[in-house]
């Protein structure tokens, strides 16, 4: 093991691990406001490590939905994981064997992944290893922080800090679509779409899971046929 | 016990998810219609997950848009992720304490 890469990995790796642990302390106590207990949200964190994923799945399994429908949740929001692994997978090369790569891959998350690409030296194991570490106790961290919160402090602070992680969903849909007119479009669908399963007759028995996949795949499958990426854009 | 199931399910398919591309194929997706489709998710999704839900995530609706306000006027101001965040607490916060006294 090369402490050298490692190290340099632990300190790109910093930023990531502190962004999260603020993040995370969100869902932890929104986790918490839902009914489970603080070491539960925090397994739930150790061994996920995705946002987006997480949130939906603390919605489903609260709702009490079937595994099916957990499992297809996850299947679908994070499906972009598999395009970054694909992405990252090409860059580590063949000097990468197969063990290490199923660890890597464990904790490829967006932030993770954009350093791991934005690297202009070849990647080697130990720089991956150390890259990941401090993100995930930062994420787990502050699930178990945000959780104990939720769990101590009056209703009305926990309802105020169970915005949080909307809040962090907002700071990273917003600025896209302000960037980008596709962008626009389809999150313009997709809100149309999760609109129509809150409220309108019928839909709305649909389970909130359920109503997230669909609104998700239907607004991207929309937009991937009406404005496709240009040719050979790299992720 | 249901719990852990699930969280162990959750857990499998979002490992697996990331593992297999990386263990098994080593060429890059060449389908535009697949490439746009994983280009378009995660924001179709996270506002999917955001709106209405944020409206009825507290204990009035007037606070959950209160929320949602903040949250997107500092967004769009390009603030940094965790201001937006304790932002939209803030203003929950806000509403909430001046319903109280109305």
């Amino acid at each position: 093991m090369d402490l050298q890469e490692f190290r340099l990995g632990l300190g790109h790796g910093l930023s990531v691990g502190v962004g999260y642990f603020s993040v995370s302390f969100g869902f932890g106590a929104m986790a918490v406001s839902q009914g489970l207990k603080v070491l539960d949200a925090m397994l739930i964190s150790l061994t996920n490590l995705t946002s987006a994923g997480q949130f939906a799945g603390l919605t489903v399994i609260v709702a009490g939905a079937t595994l099916a429908e957990l499992v297809l949740t996850q299947l679908i929001i994070n499906s972009r994981y598999a395009l970054m692994s694909l992405a990252l997978s090409q860059r580590m090369g063949e000097r990468i064997g197969i063990l290490p790569r199923l660890f890597i891959a464990f904790f490829n998350t967006d932030e993770i992944f954009a350093l791991a690409m934005a690297r202009k030296e070849p990647l080697s194991v130990a720089y991956l290893l150390g890259l990941g570490i401090l993100p995930i106790f930062g994420w787990t961290g502050g699930t178990f922080l945000g959780a104990l919160a939720g769990s101590v402090l009056p209703a009305g602070i926990r309802a105020a800090l169970g915005v949080m992680l909307y809040g962090m969903f907002l700071a990273i849909v917003i600025p896209a679509v302000k960037r980008a007119r596709n962008l626009l479009a389809a999150v313009l669908l997709a809100l149309v779409c999760s609109c129509l399963f809150a409220w309108a007759p019928g839909l709305k028995n649909v389970s909130a899971g359920l109503a997230i996949v669909l609104c998700t795949v239907v607004a991207s499958a929309l937009c991937a046929v009406l404005f496709p990426m240009e040719e050979e854009m790299s992720t | 016990m249901k719990l852990y199931g699930s969280i162990f399910a959750m857990a499998l398919t979002t490992y697996l998810i990331r593992a297999l591309p990386m263990a098994v194929f080593r060429k890059p997706i060449r389908n535009r219609f697949l490439r746009s489709f994983l280009y378009y998710v995660p924001y179709t999704c996270l506002a999917a997950m955001t709106f209405p839900a944020i409206l009825s995530s507290t204990d009035s609706i007037l606070s959950g848009a209160a929320a949602l306000i903040a949250g997107v006027a500092l967004a769009y101001r390009g603030k940094r992720l965790i201001v937006v965040a304790l932002g939209s607490s803030a203003a929950v916060l806000l509403v909430e304490g001046l319903l109280q006294i109305l």
